[in-house]
């Protein structure tokens, strides 16, 4: 099966600067797919590419087969939902979501009962006279999907889309806009920075840093098996553990200590263990589970969450962050309390540097 | 708002009394102005009962008519090529990079800062090198009054207005032509359904202040006028300097009334603009 | 459902010369568009320029016409004479008291405008717009009937026992007219410049134990310095090279640049002086707004 989008190769640079760096990256039809990373990792430049906003400086782009890379935006059958919308501002809601019907000369009769038709599909029934300053961040929002959507695109674009809404709001629309693309079927590619946005929304992520993609995968690998430090210190909180390779099951730590770490890397390899605050268990010195890795250390501070503890710990040579679970009966350990601290040694992963 | 530091006592007195002064100030003369010009009074400045005959006077003078008449003309004139060239030079500024964009950005505040006086200067060398050559070129049958003093105000007129409509399209999200071209339009329709609706208030600002600078100007006009052609605010001079009547009176009032047309027009674009 | 965009079916693989040539294009239409504006500025600003700076070389002849042979520097030698020199600190000085009575005025009042309510605010600002567009010749005018042999000023003094007032032909009717045009343009940069300023500073600074008149010498005024330059390079510049006020308001006594430049070619004939004098108010011109946008001033 062609894919939806197919970057291979593709680099763009601005002037001395390079803004993607060599992508090959293949989105599949009716995938949720997100890109992410910080800013300026290059995520919206690719984004960009995709649209047709910019032209790559190499490289080749297809969209289901056809190679698109020196079309303009207005030949390429992709819609893009921008940041903060891109409304239209001198138009009513209606007029915003047929604009692109009439640019294709689309009939004036088509383009009402379809834009009418999208309209009501995004629940704004009864606000298409509306202008868009006349409504709120969610609804602005909705409107930016239904004017991208009516042109039946094959791949959705869509810009930080949630970026401007407030935490609820936010919390809402991901979810419809999760039901949106099951109901429309088409793939939707966006960008965010946000690391836990793209890991309740996404069928696959994208992990980009200073140009380059690091990692594709599904939201539990990326998390589960990072591909790189970089991924594993973006994606949710960890703690790195800075080792030598000894064999495929043993990484020997900075203190000297071996812990058992199943790994690809050749011996000698310089890696981080990456271990998950809520992966580790905290109990007093000298007791931990059966079978499990553990250091000694102390309490050094004690952040109450409600539902969680965040502990800060001192080891000899480091300092780790420990999550428990607040459930009844958990044992506290206060500031000062000698500790050991202990993982399943299938709960981490060995990243290279 | 906290008003913990606005100034309190006789401060807040002084500001409050300088507020009114500069009113005072600004307007105190106008209205002076006006009432004179129906004063039935051979001396400009004395009260000698309520009359129309300087206004009837100054509509009767076939010169001055002839004078209001050309103002207006090269107004217009001067005015739509100004704005055409202005934005698409403010359009160039803010949208595109070229060549030589920094040379062009600089030359354009040159129109602005350079006084009066040299560019009248400036005018006037330049049509007595240039214009023979240019009638003989393009052929146009080109003299000296309109055309000269077109060209002189379109050449002041484009900066003000390109400044007026990047102001306007600074202001503007690129995002807007963007999206339009990601929903199919050319770069013609994004313009023209996207970016131009959004810049009109600028261009009605910048088309209403270069009007207002090509019916206020004397000094370029003065310099570039041919002979038995002139516009009315050098006409005004011209009789100011032979003596004060209070027939200059009634034309100042016309003019004024025609500056606050144009005033309450530029606020009534402002308004679009802060609603668009 | 159905698609309705078809794709275009010339594609290719995108190379970097395609993406030059795509930039090129985009700088293509750039150009295109500042064309004619650019042409016509060369035209009538680059050359013309040119052609002054020439004039002021050439040589005056018998007839009052202009002889492009012989190029010298006696117009620009004349500038020291006692009498081109008289008119030359004359200008500079008025236009320097114009710009300073402006700003002691304006800042005040834009301060003021600045600390209203907006709604309040926006209708002051429009009746300090309305001077700002009306007819400048009107606007002297109104001051030449006020000022006039037995106008308003003169009845007011007389009637209140001071005499005749006779400002009308002096440099105070001069200087008046100034301020009075070219004051709208010293309070809005400065208003543009004040309001923009965060009033928890001046809250800051009286938390430290500023005094009023600290906190405006230490904070406020630093602050709004961009405005004051903005507004006093927009005074100065056409107060220096006026000619409609002095011509209206002013006497023989009181010729300014601008009025001495224009009688160089309208009545005089002396071209090439003329033309070295307007050279000369061109440079102070450029060279003061060049300092300006090089001290980093945005607001003209």
């Amino acid at each position: 099966m062609t894919s939806a989008v197919e970057l291979s190769g593709i680099t763009k640079r601005f002037g001395d600067v390079v803004a993607v760096d060599n992508v090959d990256l293949s989105i599949a039809d009716g995938e949720f797919f997100a890109m992410l990373g910080p800013s300026g990792c290059g995520k919206t430049t690719t984004l960009r590419l995709i649209a047709g906003l910019e032209f790559p400086t190499e490289g080749s782009l297809s969209i289901f087969g056809q190679e698109v890379g020196t079309l303009t935006p207005d030949k390429r059958p992709v819609n893009t939902v921008f940041q903060n919308y891109a409304l239209f501002p001198h138009l009513t809601v209606l007029e915003n979501v047929g604009f692109g019907l009439k640019m294709q000369g689309i009939d004036k009769e088509t383009i009402r009962s379809r834009s009418m038709e999208m309209i009501e599909l995004v629940q704004l029934d009864g606000l298409a006279e509306r202008k868009p300053s006349q409504m709120s961040g969610g609804q602005q929002q909705r409107v930016a999907l239904a004017r991208a959507l009516v042109n039946q695109p094959k791949v959705l674009l869509l810009d930080e889309p949630l970026g401007a809404l407030d935490l609820k709001l936010r919390q809402e629309m991901q979810l419809e806009l999760k039901k949106l693309q099951r109901d429309v079927g088409i793939s939707f590619v966006f960008v965010t920075h946000d690391q836990e946005e793209a890991l309740t929304m996404s069928d696959r992520i994208a992990v980009m840093d200073d140009g380059k993609l690091l990692q594709v995968a599904t939201p539990e690998e990326i998390y589960e098996r990072p591909a790189n430090r970089f991924v594993a210190d973006f994606i949710g909180q960890t703690n790195l553990l800075e080792g030598t390779v000894s064999d495929a099951e043993t990484v020997i730590l900075e203190n000297g200590i071996s812990v058992r770490a199943k790994n690809g890397f050749i011996a000698g390899t310089h890696v981080a263990v990456s271990l998950r605050p809520e992966r580790a268990h905290i109990q007093s010195q000298g007791k931990f589970e059966e079978g499990w890795s553990h250091v000694n250390g102390s309490v050094e501070t004690v952040t109450y969450l409600g539902n969680a503890l965040i502990y800060g710990i001192k080891l000899d040579w480091m300092d780790l962050e420990v999550r428990e679970e607040n459930h009844p009966g958990v044992e506290l350990h206060r500031p000062g309390a000698e500790i050991t601290v202990s993982w399943d040694p299938e709960a981490i992963s060995v990243v290279s540097n | 708002m906290s008003t913990s530091v606005e100034p309190r006592g006789w401060a807040k007195a002084a500001l409050h009394a300088n507020g009114w002064f500069v009113y005072m100030f600004f307007y105190a003369p106008i209205v002076l102005l006006v009432i004179y010009s129906f004063s039935n009074s051979r001396n400009v400045g004395t009260w000698g009962g309520f009359t129309l005959d300087w206004y009837s006077d100054f509509f009767d003078s076939s010169n001055a008519r002839g004078a209001l008449s050309n103002s207006v003309k090269i107004a217009i004139f001067s005015t739509i090529i100004s704005v055409a060239l202005g934005t698409m030079a403010a359009l160039s500024l803010e949208r595109f990079t070229f060549r030589g964009k920094k040379v062009f950005d600089a030359l354009l505040y040159l129109p602005i800062i350079i006084p009066d006086v040299t560019m009248a200067v400036m005018m006037l060398l330049f049509f007595g090198e240039f214009f023979d050559v240019l009638d003989a070129l393009f052929g146009l049958g080109l003299r000296k009054g309109f055309w000269s003093i077109s060209i002189s105000h379109i050449a002041f007129n484009i900066s003000f207005v390109s400044v007026v409509v990047r102001a306007r399209l600074a202001g503007m999200d690129t995002d807007l032509e963007e999206a339009a071209i990601d929903l199919y339009a050319s770069r013609w329709k994004a313009f023209r359904y996207v970016t131009f609706p959004q810049i009109v208030p600028g261009i009605a600002g910048g088309a209403l202040l270069a009007m207002t600078l090509s019916l206020d100007d004397v000094v370029i006009t003065q310099f570039v006028s041919g002979p038995g052609w002139t516009t009315l605010p050098v006409y005004v001079f011209g009789l100011i300097r032979k003596g004060v009547t209070p027939l200059i009176n009634a034309v100042s009032v016309t003019m004024l009334v025609v500056s606050m047309l144009l005033v309450v027009l530029s606020i009534v674009a402002q308004r679009v603009r802060r609603n668009g | 459902m159905k698609t309705v965009v078809k794709i275009d079916t010339e594609t290719a693989t995108a190379t970097p010369e395609f993406e030059k040539a795509a930039l090129r294009q985009e700088s293509r239409r750039g150009l295109f568009l500042a064309l004619p504006a650019y042409l016509y500025l060369i035209f009538f600003f680059v050359i013309s320029l040119f052609i002054v700076f020439i004039y002021s070389f050439a040589t005056r002849n018998r007839f009052g016409g202009t002889d492009l042979s012989g190029w010298n520097l006696d117009s620009y030698a004349r500038i020291s004479e006692p009498i081109v020199r008289d008119v030359l600190f004359r200008s500079v000085w008025l236009a320097f008291l114009t710009t300073v009575i402006c700003l002691v005025i304006a800042y005040p009042f834009a301060y003021f405008l600045s600390t209203r309510r907006v709604a309040v605010r926006n209708i002051m600002l429009v009746f300090v717009m309305i001077p700002f567009w009306t007819n400048f010749l009107v606007r002297n005018f109104a001051w030449r009937v006020i000022l006039g042999n037995d106008g308003p000023l003169t009845n007011a003094t007389e009637f209140v026992g001071l005499g005749s007032a006779e400002l009308l032909f002096t440099q105070t009717a001069v200087v008046l007219g100034l301020v009075y045009g070219y004051l709208p343009f010293m309070i809005l940069p400065l208003y543009a410049a004040i309001e923009r300023i965060d009033r928890r500073l001046l809250e800051a600074s009286r938390d430290l134990y500023g005094t009023g008149l600290q906190s405006f010498r230490h904070v406020l005024f630093p602050l709004s310095m961009p405005g004051v330059i903005a507004g006093s390079i927009l005074v100065f510049v056409p107060s220096l090279g006026a000619y409609v006020t002095p011509e209206i308001l002013g006497g023989a006594k009181t010729t300014l640049l601008g009025s001495y430049i224009v009688t160089q070619f309208l009545t005089a004939r002396n071209w090439p002086f003329g033309a070295a004098l307007s050279f000369v108010l061109m440079l102070v011109m450029l060279v003061t707004t060049i300092v300006y946008f090089r001290k980093g001033g945005r607001t003209l």
